[in-house]
C-alpha cells in the first residue's frame, strides 16, 4: 500500500551564527499510512517539531525526501501542500471572527460563497462551536480557541492534519476531554493525523502508531501496546511509562545486557513470609497514589527499584526487608 | 471621597495638558478675534476681520470681493501633506518590515540609524538638500561629471523638491509606529496563513496589513499634521514661490505683522485636520459594526 506521507532519509541541520551547526534531524525515515493517527513522541529538542514543520513546508530538509501520496514534495511551499496545521499557540487571526478564521483556507482556495458557508458551519459543528461563529478569538477560552484552530485546519479538507502539541496549553481535565475529541474527529473525517507530543500518556491513548524520537533520530516505531510492552532500548523503556532497569547478563552468553521490568509487574512480599522471589531489598518509601500504591525499594547492592501495586499490602512499612518477584515474561532485554 | 481622589490623581495630567495644550490654543483663538497692531502683537477691539480676510479681499473702495487665494493655499498644503503621508507610508512600510526581520543586534543598530537624523537640527538638514539639489550642487555636479547632462537639471524650487524635503524629514515618524505594530505580530500567524493556501499577496492583504494598520494610522497622523504646518521645506526647497500654509502663518507673525490673521489661519487648519481625523475614525467605527 502506498504511504500517505513518506519521509525518506531526512536530515536537518540549523546553522547558528558563531556556533557549530545543530543537527535537529539525523537520517529519519518513516511511512505514515492513509487514515492513520500517527504520533511523534519525544522530549523537547528531539526533532519532532522540526519534522512536523518539514512536512508542513515551513522548513525544508537539508537532505532527504518528503513524499505526499508518492509525489516528491520536499521543496513545495506550505500553500501548495494538501496539509494543514494546528499550531501549539493556535495562531488564530485575532482580527477575524471565529467564522472568518475557519473560512480563511476556503476563501484562499476560492471556494464559492455558498459552499464556503456550508463548510464553515460543518467544521464548527464538528468541533461543537456553532454558537461562537461571530466571536473574536480573544473572547474565547483556551479550550474553545483550540477547537477553532482544529476547525480552521479541517475546513479545507486536507489529506493530512498536523497537530503541534495541540493540548499542551490546556489543563489536565480539558486535555483528557480533547484527547477523546481529537480521536473522534480523526475517525469521523477519515483524515490522516500526525500529532507531535512529549506526553507519553497522550500518545498511548490516541495513536494508531507511535514513533519515539530522541536527539534527532527515531528510536522505535510501532503500535502503542507494542512500544509499551516491548521497548527496544533503555530510553524508550524509561520514556514510555516507568521502568526499572537492571544490569544483567544472559546466562551462558556472558554479554552484558540491561533488563527492564515495569513497576506494576513487580510483586513484593515480606522476607519473613518465606515466599519465593528474585531479589532482596529494603523498602525506602511508600507513596499512596489513589488507585495505586508506589513502593520504593533499595536493593542490597544499592540499586533502587519501584513497584506499583493495586492493593496496599498490609504489614509493609518503610525500612522493612522484602523480597521482589516478577514473572519471567515481564522482563525485557535491552541493548545497552 | 473616591471622586475626590480620582480628581487629585488626575490633577497632574490635567494641569499638564491644560498648560501646554488648552491655554495656548485659547490664546490663539483669542488673538484671532483681535485687531492687529502694526508693530506686531494684538490690540483691542474684538473683531472678526481676520476670518473675513481669509475669504474676502478688500478692494480700494472698501467693498469685499470673494477670493480663493487663501483657500487654494490651504488646499495645496493639504494636498502636499497628503502626498507626503502616502509616500512615507509606501517607503516606510518596507523599511519597518525589514527592521522586524533582522536579528536583535542588527535591529538595534538600524533603529538607532533611523532616529539618528533627529540629533541634527532640521534647518541644517533641510539646507543640506539645497546644497545637493541646486544647479551647482552635488546631484547636478555628479550627473555632469558622468556626462549624463550638459546643463544642470532644475531640481530645486518646485513641488517635487518640497515633497522630497517633507518625506525626508518625517519618514522616521512613519517607520517607528509601523515597526512597533509589526514587531508584535506573531510569526505563526503568517505561517498559518501560508498553511491555509494564502499566497504572498493574500498574506499581506489579509493578515499583515490589518494587524499593522493601527501603527500605520498613528504614523500617518504623525506625518500629516507636522508636514501640513511645516514651513522649512517649503521655504528653503520650494523657494517660497508658491505659498504653503505653514509659511503663510509664519509670515503673519514676522514680516506681515498680522498676528490675528496668523492665529485665525492656524485655528482654521486645526479645525480642518480635526475634521479629517474625526470623520475617518467615525468611518472606521462604522466599518467595525
Amino acid at each position: 500500500m502506498q504511504a500517505m506521507i513518506s519521509i525518506e532519509n531526512v536530515s536537518k541541520s540549523f546553522l547558528a551564527k558563531g556556533a557549530e551547526a545543530f543537527t535537529a534531524l539525523d537520517d529519519v525515515s518513516m511511512r505514515i499510512r492513509d487514515r492513520e493517527f500517527f504520533t511523534l513522541l519525544g522530549p523537547s529538542g528531539c526533532g519532532k517539531t522540526t519534522l512536523l514543520r518539514i512536512v508542513a513546508g515551513f522548513d525544508f530538509p537539508s537532505a532527504g525526501t518528503v513524499r505526499i501520496e508518492g509525489a516528491d514534495s520536499s521543496a513545495l511551499p506550505p500553500q501548495k501542500r494538501p496539509v494543514n496545521t494546528v499550531f501549539q499557540s493556535y495562531a488564530l487571526f485575532p482580527h477575524m471572527t471565529v467564522a472568518e478564521n475557519v473560512a480563511f483556507g476556503l476563501r484562499m482556495q476560492k471556494v464559492v460563497k455558498s459552499d464556503r458557508q456550508a463548510r464553515v458551519a460543518e467544521a464548527l459543528r464538528l468541533v461543537r462551536l456553532e454558537s461562537m461563529a461571530s466571536r473574536l478569538p480573544g473572547q474565547l477560552s483556551g479550550g474553545q480557541q483550540q477547537r477553532v484552530a482544529v476547525a480552521r485546519a479541517l475546513a479545507p479538507r486536507p489529506k493530512v492534519l498536523l497537530l503541534d502539541e495541540p493540548l499542551s496549553a490546556l489543563d489536565l481535565k480539558l486535555r483528557r476531554e480533547m484527547q477523546g475529541e481529537l480521536k473522534r474527529l480523526q475517525q469521523e473525517t477519515g483524515i490522516t493525523f500526525i500529532l507531535v507530543t512529549h506526553d507519553q500518556e497522550e500518545a498511548l491513548a490516541m495513536s494508531d502508531r507511535i514513533a519515539v524520537m530522541s536527539a534527532g533520530r527515531v528510536l522505535q516505531m510501532g503500535a502503542p501496546r507494542e512500544i509499551y510492552d516491548n521497548p527496544k532500548s533503555r530510553f524508550v523503556a524509561d520514556f514510555i511509562g516507568e521502568s526499572n532497569v537492571l544490569p544483567g547478563a544472559i546466562v551462558g552468553h556472558g554479554s552484558d545486557i540491561m533488563v527492564a521490568v515495569r513497576p506494576e509487574r513487580i510483586a513484593l512480599s515480606m522476607l519473613a513470609s518465606g515466599l519465593p522471589g528474585k531479589i532482596r531489598g529494603t523498602i525506602t518509601s511508600i507513596t499512596y497514589l489513589g488507585l495505586d500504591t508506589l513502593y520504593e525499594i533499595t536493593l542490597d547492592n544499592g540499586e533502587r527499584l519501584r513497584s506499583r501495586s493495586r492493593q496496599s499490602i498490609s504489614g509493609l512499612d518503610a525500612g522493612q526487608p522484602v523480597i521482589l518477584d516478577w514473572p519471567s515474561d515481564a522482563e525485557r532485554h535491552l541493548a545497552n | 471621597m473616591n471622586a475626590q481622589r480620582t480628581l487629585t490623581l488626575a490633577a497632574p495630567a490635567v494641569l499638564m495638558i491644560g498648560t501646554f495644550m488648552v491655554v495656548p490654543l485659547l490664546v490663539a483663538v483669542a488673538y484671532s478675534f483681535m485687531t492687529a497692531n502694526p508693530y506686531g502683537g494684538v490690540d483691542m477691539p474684538l473683531t472678526v476681520d481676520a476670518y473675513v480676510q481669509f475669504l474676502f479681499q478688500r478692494d480700494f473702495d472698501d467693498t469685499l470681493v470673494f477670493s480663493w487665494s487663501y483657500v487654494i493655499i490651504i488646499l495645496r498644503s493639504v494636498y502636499l501633506a497628503g502626498l507626503t503621508t502616502a509616500i512615507c507610508l509606501i517607503l516606510g512600510f518596507p523599511v519597518a518590515w525589514y527592521l522586524v526581520c533582522q536579528d536583535d543586534n542588527r535591529r538595534r543598530t538600524l533603529l538607532f540609524l533611523v532616529t539618528l537624523p533627529f540629533w541634527i537640527n532640521t534647518l541644517i538638514r533641510t539646507y543640506c538638500w539645497v546644497l545637493i539639489l541646486r544647479d551647482e550642487g552635488l546631484a547636478n555636479g555628479l550627473l555632469k561629471a558622468a556626462g549624463v547632462i550638459s546643463t544642470p537639471l532644475p531640481l530645486l524650487y518646485n513641488d517635487a523638491s518640497i515633497l522630497l524635503g517633507l518625506v525626508y524629514t518625517f519618514l522616521p515618524f512613519m517607520v517607528l509606529p509601523i515597526y512597533s505594530t509589526l514587531e508584535r505580530i506573531d510569526p505563526r500567524l503568517i505561517e498559518a496563513a501560508y498553511d491555509l493556501y494564502a499566497n504572498r499577496g493574500a498574506v499581506f492583504a489579509r493578515v499583515i496589513w490589518p494587524l499593522a494598520r493601527p501603527g500605520a494610522l498613528v504614523g500617518a497622523s504623525l506625518v500629516f499634521a507636522p508636514s501640513l504646518g511645516s514651513f522649512l521645506a517649503p521655504d528653503l526647497l520650494g523657494g517660497g514661490k508658491k505659498l504653503l500654509i505653514g509659511s503663510l502663518v509664519q509670515m503673519q507673525f514676522t514680516s506681515s505683522r498680522n498676528w490675528p490673521f496668523g492665529a485665525a489661519l492656524s485655528i482654521l487648519v486645526t479645525i480642518a485636520v480635526l475634521a479629517i481625523f474625526v470623520s475617518r475614525s467615525k468611518k472606521a467605527e462604522e466599518a467595525r459594526l
